[in-house]
């Protein structure tokens, strides 16, 4: 527990007055806009917008400028933003087979159609430090090649279609309640809607860890990537005056349908079991640890032994959020004052206590030799 | 705020209405503020638009389907603004909606009143020229996007080893 105290506003103020100074850094330097860092640090920005929960690139911008860089931070701040605006409602699911795609690879099938496209990715880059960056020289341009008429790419799932060798997902009819966990507080279990939600607005870094303890064997799942793709999808709404889909505009998602390895019982064949991710911009790492985390999620579903902690729903939902995790562990910087206070009156008694307790069996000692 | 009731927008559109509505709204959707305002300049001049609802955002919540094509669940929200205006002319009123993706207030009532525009018969075809640069401009955008994304595609040759 943590109470109120007066005092310090002065304090308070100059130290925000001293954190402004301290985010514009150098004034010899030009200051950064929030175009540059949507556009330049785009990366850090698609991470804002997807564990912030909020599609807005130049907001996400914005507050990673207003948080210095501290993407933790940022995230925070556009979750409170979030909270000032009505909720018009909920869009039409999107198309991620019709998406404009700027990357798309596939580790289980070489040839599959449409093809693999690497688009812009780090992957086959030496990661040496490229001093060319600081001295500001400008990049070639793009090569580019004919588009062709764009074989569709069907999803890697739906290539062995009518065979089953891979689990089919099943969609339900239009009117099955979606779980919104902005809208009801999480309850477990948790259905995998609300699963998916709370992982795709969970924490990077933790997700990761956890998709990597399964790897390693805490709650192995076996697992391939089918598919990552990232690319433009449109967004569709509703609207109740209108009756139609409106389209929106596009939105930039990153998607990985991970094939793990089977399950059958005495009624199915074996089968390829799978994993989802989908998160909002362009983020290999944190899709693909979201769906090997679905996976190992899913264990109930495949009457799994949930030994691990990222098969235990209630662990890994209850803690994925970074704004309620940094939010509880930061909360220890507040005045506790009277909480320590108690203890501590607490702590020397029992010192008292221990001290009499000493001193009577040193007594007897001495009495009884 | 003015109900507007669904019957009022839309008395007897068929799909092919709705679908060709549609594309101008993906257009507007898609196009920057300038853009659209070029688009009213080169429509002008234009009758009075009254807000059947001042811009406003807000937000929609996206969603995906588990594994791409199963159950939808709730992927996130995006900001949206949403503008509605009211235009009378040649004895015909019509209201205009715009939805839009991002903050810009401006452009979201500028798209309502194309919208708007574009249901007037007399006017349709005109709409529909001066976005007619906007759609070209995004084409050659996502066919560029597309060419450069070719250029990245893997051409898979198996080395053969040893001898059979």
């Amino acid at each position: 527990m943590y109470v109120a105290v007066k005092g310090g506003e002065a304090a308070i103020d100059n130290a925000h007055r001293l954190l402004a100074h301290a985010r514009r850094g150098d004034p010899a330097v030009p200051e950064i806009s929030p175009e540059q860092i949507g556009g330049q640090l785009k990366l850090a920005a698609d991470r804002v917008m997807a564990e912030g929960s909020l599609y807005d690139r130049d907001l996400a911008a914005l507050a990673i400028k207003q948080a210095r860089g501290d993407l933790v931070e940022a995230i925070f701040l556009v979750r409170a933003y979030r909270t000032t605006l009505p909720r018009f409602g909920y869009s039409e699911p999107v198309d991620t087979a019709a998406m404009a795609v700027e990357r798309r690879i596939s580790a289980t099938y070489k040839d599959l159609p449409g093809g693999q496209v690497l688009g812009p990715t780090f992957d086959y880059t030496h990661r040496l430090i490229d001093f060319l960056l600081a001295a500001g020289a400008a990049p070639p341009e793009p090569a580019e090649a004919a588009a062709g008429e764009g074989e569709p790419m069907a999803r890697v799932t739906d290539l062995l279609d009518g065979e089953d060798l891979i689990e089919r997902e099943v969609a339900p009819d239009g009117d099955t309640p979606v779980g919104d966990l902005t809208r009801e507080p999480l309850d477990f279990p948790a259905e995998r809607d609300l699963r998916l939600q709370a992982l795709a607005r969970g924490d990077e870094g933790f997700l990761l860890a956890l998709g990597y303890s399964t790897q390693r064997g805490y709650g192995r799942t076996h697992p391939f990537v089918g598919e990552v793709r990232y690319g433009e999808v449109a967004v569709e709404f509703v609207p109740e005056e209108l009756g139609f889909a409106v389209p929106l505009g596009t939105i930039d998602v990153t998607e990985c349908q991970m094939i793990n390895q089977f399950k059958g019982s005495a009624e199915v064949p074996p089968q390829f079991t799978r994993g989802y991710g989908l998160v909002f911009g362009q983020s290999e790492r944190k899709a693909m640890a979201m769906s090997l985390v679905d996976r190992a999620l899913r264990a109930r579903d495949f009457g799994e032994e949930v030994t691990a902690p990222a098969q235990d729903e209630e662990f890994v939902l209850a803690h994925c959020d970074n704004v309620q995790a940094t939010g509880f562990v930061e909360h220890l910087k507040l005045p506790h004052y009277v909480d320590f206070q108690a203890e501590l009156d607490l702590v020397r008694r029992m010192r008292t206590e221990y001290a009499a307790r000493r001193g009577e069996a040193s007594e007897m000692k001495e009495a009884a030799e | 705020m003015t109900a507007v009731g669904p019957g009022e927008i839309h008395p007897a559109d068929d799909d092919r209405e709705i679908a060709a509505r549609q594309a101008v709204m993906a257009v507007s959707a898609a196009a920057r503020r300038e853009e659209l305002d070029s688009v009213l300049a080169a429509l002008a001049p234009l009758p009075e638009a009254s807000d059947l609802r001042r811009p406003e955002t807000g937000l929609v919540m996206t969603r995906g389907r588990a594994g791409g094509d199963g159950a939808p669940f709730n992927l996130g929200e995006a900001t949206v603004t949403r503008a509605a205006v009211r235009i009378a002319e040649g004895g015909r009123t019509v209201n205009g909606f715009a939805y839009h993706l991002g903050r810009d207030a401006a452009r979201a009532r500028a798209a309502a009143v194309i919208d708007a525009l574009w249901q007037l018969p007399g006017r349709r075809q005109a709409v529909e020229a001066a976005l007619a640069p906007v759609h070209e401009r995004l084409m050659a955008g996502r066919e560029t996007a597309a060419r450069r994304t070719a250029a990245t595609r893997v051409n898979f040759f198996t080395m053969v080893r040893g001898e059979d």
